[in-house]
């Protein structure tokens, strides 16, 4: 039997085949912009894995440390390795900065982990290039989309770091790259001032003379030194021992300890529903508008590639063919249209779109099969319309009436 | 050859539907989610590591003294300036005696009235004491009465503990006098060492209090960095163990130096172990007190060993390990961790033998069922 649907395409098959390529760049930016989304919720979640974490302790009655600041002292988490179920406790702290290196500075997320090893919470759980850090001071590992290469020396306020590891999809649930460096040196950095401010404050100590009196020789020093330490963190990143319920755990801290606890999945909450929650909605009403304004174009080229052969179907209809083999011609090419363009648009959304995105494109294999499916079906329902015109079609068109 | 155009419609459809086709199979199983993971891998070396501790710390000298008066007064003079070298004994300024010097001429009178005293009591007792030998003569032929005598007698005692009493009057006015002396001697500020003047912190006619610190003096010779390390991080710290200080005013120079002793105290706020790194060599010119400085400290190397990348190790379920890479899969192996040295390198005790092959850098977390992809460096680390 003779595919008509084959048959007109081969005749055309240049014009086809370009539609169906500008179908699928629509369809590919349909497909990115699902990759969009899924990439800022995943961002979100890979923050929380990352960290290594089952329940992060921060200060009472805040959504810290992602949502809200949250400032609790340093040594909290002697007391949290204590409580029963507990088998590490580790401080961290978050400071979004600009980090400069050499001339150009870049928006990033410092994170000061807690000395040890490789595996202790909060630590970059595994790298593209170099090593972990191993001295206590002035050594980072950053994400790669930071741009710094090994060996490079940032600047973090006025101190400088060598960056001796790189490491891959470590990011705030902005999307900044993160910059990780010793607690102590980060708590310096969230803490420090410039040396300007540090000098006025001093010259402002010394001149208050409740701070500055002669009678009392050492006091000016102890008063300055204890304006410029900062013993304080974030949160405290802690794991539980396996058979203990993590959700048991959190209630014995935040009752006994005066903290706040979260599990990850209240954490999710917090960064999926709350942080990112109104930009995540953002694109997915833009998600929604693109995949109507995608459906409404396909239905378009079909009607007008109908029209265009309205009087080559008024002919088939003159010769006797069957509606059936009509309503095959059009929804055969409709549907081929619609693979063109999928499969082009998955190409372009994969190759092309996502890797110059500057934050995260993740294309899930099943966004795929749904917009393939949601695709073939757009393709089905807007033939409808051209096979409704086509049918309507008065044979005598075909011979010129 | 009727046919033929059809054909050449068909292949050049073809032409364009197969590649794309193609690339649309690449696409989905080679990029995104469903890809294979790049993965470097590493072979567990035998190798002796040469751990090193790593601490910062402050340049600071191991003497310091704080040079100042013993009771309040006002600066007098003051010759010594910051960065000048003094000599042990040298005088560096004094503080205003005010009355001192009065007080002294007037001790000094007190002094000679005293002798006077002491005179005039010596010629009181010297008269009794003749006067009583007499009347004992006299007694004797009685020519006297025993009251008269026992009068004597009693006028020569007192005039002996009158004596006895200027004397002690002139050893207390001499002993104050001398008590002034020193003080006035201690109003000069003078060097208790051979120094190095590294504050001046009153000027003359600034009043000073008692214990307040008029001028600072340091030992050049005896700087030493206070050294902070990790409590987590000092295993090994020990006297003697050869250190590097960094200067943070010298970039990659450093000095040669050794510790001198780790303090008995840690710091338990800052959960640290201090240790005191002396320079083998003083720097020339002096690094300034206060100076942050980096300290490496060198521990003996470690019989060799299997050694493995501390970027390969992973926490998973509770326990650390690597993903060893077996016949082109990949099984997590729990390890036990040895020593590590700054190069990132660790020691494995238990787990891995020499000449295995595990995942250093991975594009991605891993888990068993992961694909791999083995290769040279992963995309997009610059080289």
């Amino acid at each position: 039997m003779i595919s008509l649907a084959g048959r007109d395409i081969m005749h055309s098959w240049g014009k086809f085949v370009f539609t169906g390529m500008g179908l699928g760049l629509l369809i590919g930016i349909t497909l990115s912009m699902a990759g969009i989304y899924r990439g800022m919720v995943d961002d979100a979640k890979m923050l929380l894995d990352n960290s290594g974490a089952d329940l992060w302790v921060v200060q009472k009655d805040t959504l810290g440390p992602y949502a809200e600041p949250s400032s609790i002292y340093d040594d909290i988490w002697r007391g949290l390795r204590g409580v029963q179920g507990v088998t590490q406790a580790a401080n961290i702290t978050y400071l979004t900065m600009q980090v400069r290196q050499g001339k150009r500075d870049v928006r990033t997320m410092v994170t000061g982990i807690s000395a040890g090893e490789s595996g202790t919470p909060g630590w970059p759980p595994f790298l593209i290039a170099g090593r972990q850090i191993t001295r206590g001071h002035y050594e980072a590992v950053a994400d790669i989309t930071a741009g710094f290469k090994l060996g490079d020396r940032i600047q973090l306020r006025r101190n400088h770091f060598t960056v001796v590891g790189l490491t891959r999809r470590m990011v705030s649930s902005s999307g900044d790259p993160m910059v990780f460096i010793p607690l102590k040196d980060a708590q310096q950095a969230q803490f420090l001032k410039d040396n300007d401010a540090i000098h006025q404050q001093r010259r402002r100590t010394a001149e208050n003379p409740a701070f500055n009196r002669p009678q009392v020789p050492g006091l000016l020093n102890s008063v300055i030194a204890s304006q410029s330490s900062n013993p304080y963190i974030n949160a405290v990143l802690v794991r539980v021992e396996s058979g203990y319920d993590a959700e048991q755990v959190a209630k014995i801290i935040g009752r006994w300890k005066r903290l706040t606890v979260y599990t990850r999945i209240q954490m999710e909450e917090i960064l999926v529903g709350k942080l990112i929650a109104t930009s995540a909605k953002q694109i997915f009403m833009f998600l929604v508008i693109l995949s109507l304004v995608s459906a409404a174009i396909v239905a378009f080229i079909i009607y007008t590639l109908t029209l265009g052969k309205i009087r080559e179907i008024a002919v088939l209809k003159l010769l006797g063919t069957r509606n059936r083999t009509i309503i095959g011609l059009i929804m055969q090419q409709s549907i081929a249209l619609g693979l063109i363009g999928f499969v082009v648009g998955k190409i372009s959304a994969t190759l092309l779109m996502a890797p110059i995105f500057p934050k995260y494109v993740l294309l899930q294999p099943l966004d795929s099969v749904i917009g393939f499916i949601a695709v073939v079906i757009i393709c089905i329902l807007s033939s409808i319309v051209a096979i409704n015109a086509a049918l309507k079609v008065d044979p005598a068109e075909g011979i010129g009436g | 050859m009727k046919n033929l155009p059809f054909k050449k419609q068909t292949i050049a459809l073809l032409a364009v539907i197969v590649p794309l086709l193609a690339l649309f199979v690449y696409v989905a199983f080679r990029s995104g989610p469903l890809a294979p993971v790049s993965v470097v891998l590493a072979t567990v070396e035998n190798k002796s590591l040469s751990p090193a501790l790593f601490g910062i710390g402050t340049v600071e000298a191991r003497y310091t003294y704080k040079i100042g008066p013993i009771f309040a007064g006002r600066v007098k003079s003051l010759k010594v300036h910051v960065g000048d070298h003094v000599k042990a004994g040298q005088r560096l300024g004094e503080i205003d005696p005010v009355d001192l010097d009065k007080r002294i001429q007037a001790q000094d009178a007190a002094v000679r009235q005293t002798k006077a005293q002491l005179n005039e009591s010596q010629a009181r007792k010297d008269y009794a004491q003749i006067q009583a030998a007499r009347y004992e003569q006299l007694f004797k032929v009685h020519s006297v009465s025993e009251d008269s005598l026992a009068t004597k007698q009693q006028e020569k005692l007192v005039a002996q503990a009158g004596l006895i009493a200027a004397r002690e009057a002139l050893s207390r006015v001499i002993i104050e006098r001398e008590a002034l002396a020193v003080q006035r001697n201690d109003l000069f500020l003078t060097a208790p060492v051979d120094g190095l003047v590294v504050a001046r912190n009153a000027n003359p006619g600034t009043t000073v209090v008692a214990g307040q610190s008029v001028v600072e003096l340091i030992d050049p010779s005896t700087l030493w960095a206070n050294v902070r390390l990790d409590q987590i991080s000092s295993k090994g710290l020990t006297e003697g163990l050869y250190a590097k200080i960094t200067l943070r005013s010298q970039g990659s120079e450093f000095q040669a130096g050794h510790v001198l002793r780790v303090e008995p105290l840690a710091d338990e706020v800052t959960e640290e172990t201090l240790a005191k790194v002396v320079f083998d060599h003083i720097p020339d010119p002096l690094p300034p007190v206060g100076e942050l400085v980096e300290v490496t400290i060198i521990l003996p190397t470690l019989a060799a060993a299997p050694v493995i990348p501390n970027a390969a190790i992973h926490h998973i379920d509770g326990s650390l390990g690597v993903w060893q890479f077996i016949h082109g899969d990949l099984h997590f192996t729990p390890i036990l961790l040895g020593r590590a040295d700054l190069d990132g390198r660790v020691q494995v005790l238990e787990g891995l033998n020499i000449g295995d092959q595990v995942v250093v850098y991975s594009e991605n977390t891993l888990n068993e069922h992961s694909r791999i992809d083995v290769v040279e460096h992963i995309q997009g680390v610059a080289r």
